[in-house]
């Protein structure tokens, strides 16, 4: 098990193995993606309250969940890379962020697009909509902060404390609708007891789910072999690889 | 259902549009963009390692 | 320092301090939002103040909604099932926005000590199913889904 982990923290049998996955996790990607979007469109009822209009859920949900889930992935594989001094975890570390603040923002904008019809507002500072916002700037601040940078350990150093510090904005996102009068209605699925959602509901929207998560290992891995061939540029695999 | 019903999404046509479209869209850039880095960043690369192995 | 590293270090700072406005102004707004909030017993008790803007929560009274000829001006009480408030309201209403349903209103006591609203705001719950469903457990007298588990009912 740990000797995996040890040949997987090398650069070049992390971009061998990842360039064999790949092409499985693309596949996966768009199957569950296609499921889900035919399962969540055409199969799926609609609301008993809200008609039509909630199969937005099967959107801003996920990339909901996946905002928080990000972020715990990037801070997770910081501390490995602070802690451990492995520079692969730094390189994912890294590849994460743009990814977190796209699922940030498209959780954000569709949640609008969805309170609009329904609340009857587009943005009300409520403290799960406040919280969410504050974890979109975490991200773009731990983007601006890489890119100030131009020394990658340095870089990687600094943006895994800022990292570190927003990790407490992640079960306030998650509580807030429990800790705090909101607009925004309580959790669906992670309550206690049975998910209050009907079977032909839930189904559409745990693929969308999974093929979230899939999809966002898809382009972690192909972000961090660039990434990596980049900061590994001058060693010989890199030729070996490129060469042939 | 109809096809014309099915677009309708019950009036809320352009909420839910908007929203998968959107999701298209950065899901979409998010996958591509990685993609033709890996290409412009290959071939820089071997360019460059070609013009060290002759010099 | 290198003039380059000051630069980066200026950089930096604009960032922090970009971040820390950002957060600060949201968190101040929510506060804000926080802090005017009352319930219909708590207006009705007079604790909400007067001639400034705050929130009111609570449940659409069954029965009590009723539109002006005007097509755009409703009134209707709403009860955190304790106290009920009256509440007048011109504009569009939430397509949520329904009796029994949970809302949030925005507005000020106007001189006769009612509630006039310039914003109405729909809460919808965590459940979701098809409509046939819905229907058949409101029949079974279980349409007690809109008060939120904590809530006292």
């Amino acid at each position: 098990m740990w000797t995996f982990f040890h040949k997987l923290a090398s650069p070049k049998y992390f971009y061998d193995i990842s360039g064999r996955l790949l092409p499985w996790f693309g596949a996966a990607t768009l199957l569950l993606m296609l499921a889900g979007l035919y399962q969540g469109l055409l199969v799926a009822p609609a609301d008993y309250q809200q008609g039509e209009s909630y199969r937005i859920m099967f959107i801003h949900v996920p990339a909901a969940w996946m905002s928080m889930f990000v972020y715990m992935v990037m801070a997770g594989a910081g501390i490995i890379g602070l802690v451990w001094k492995i520079k692969l975890a730094d390189v994912v570390a890294a590849s994460c962020a743009p990814l977190g603040a796209s699922f940030t923002f498209l959780a954000l904008v569709t949640g609008s697009l969805w309170g609009k019809p329904m609340w009857g507002a587009w943005w009300v500072w409520d403290a799960r909509l406040t919280s969410e916002l504050i974890l979109l700037f975490l991200y773009l601040g731990y983007i601006a902060l890489q890119s100030a940078i131009d020394d990658t350990r340095t870089a990687a150093r600094a943006s895994t404390v800022l990292a570190l510090v927003g990790v407490v904005n992640i079960p306030i996102i998650h509580y807030s609708v429990v800790w705090w009068n909101t607009l925004h209605q309580g959790a669906t699925v992670t309550k206690m007891g049975a998910p209050s959602i009907a079977t032909s509901m839930l189904i559409p929207l745990l693929l969308m789910a999974l093929a979230f998560k899939v999809y966002f290992f898809t382009v972690v891995l192909l972000r961090a072999r660039n990434e990596v061939l980049k900061r590994e540029s001058g060693s010989g695999w890199v030729k070996d690889v490129l060469m042939h | 259902m109809t096809f014309s019903e099915f677009l309708n999404m019950g009036g809320y046509a352009f909420y839910v549009w908007t929203s998968y479209a959107l999701a298209g869209v950065i899901l979409l850039a998010n996958l591509l963009l990685p993609m033709l880095n890996a290409r412009k960043q290959r071939r820089e690369l071997v360019g460059k390692l070609r013009r060290e192995g002759r010099a | 320092m290198t003039p380059k590293r000051k630069q980066r270090l200026l950089f930096v700072t604009l960032i922090v301090i970009g971040i820390g406005a950002a957060v600060a102004l949201a968190l101040s707004a929510f506060q804000e939002n926080l802090l005017y909030f009352y319930t219909p017993s708590q207006v009705a008790g007079g604790e909400a103040p007067k001639g400034r803007a705050f929130r009111v929560g609570g449940l659409v009274e069954t029965g009590s909604v009723k539109r002006e000829s005007d097509g755009l001006t409703v009134h209707f009480t709403v009860t955190d099932t304790a106290k009920s408030i009256p509440i007048t309201y011109k504009g569009i209403l939430p397509d949520l926005f329904r009796e029994g349903q949970g809302i949030v209103a925005m507005g000020r006591l106007d001189a006769n000590n009612q509630f006039v609203a310039d914003e109405v705001l729909a809460k919808h719950d965590e459940n979701y199913m098809p409509p046939e469903v819905g229907d058949a457990l409101k029949k079974a007298g279980m349409d007690a889904m809109h008060i939120k588990p904590g809530q006292k009912p």
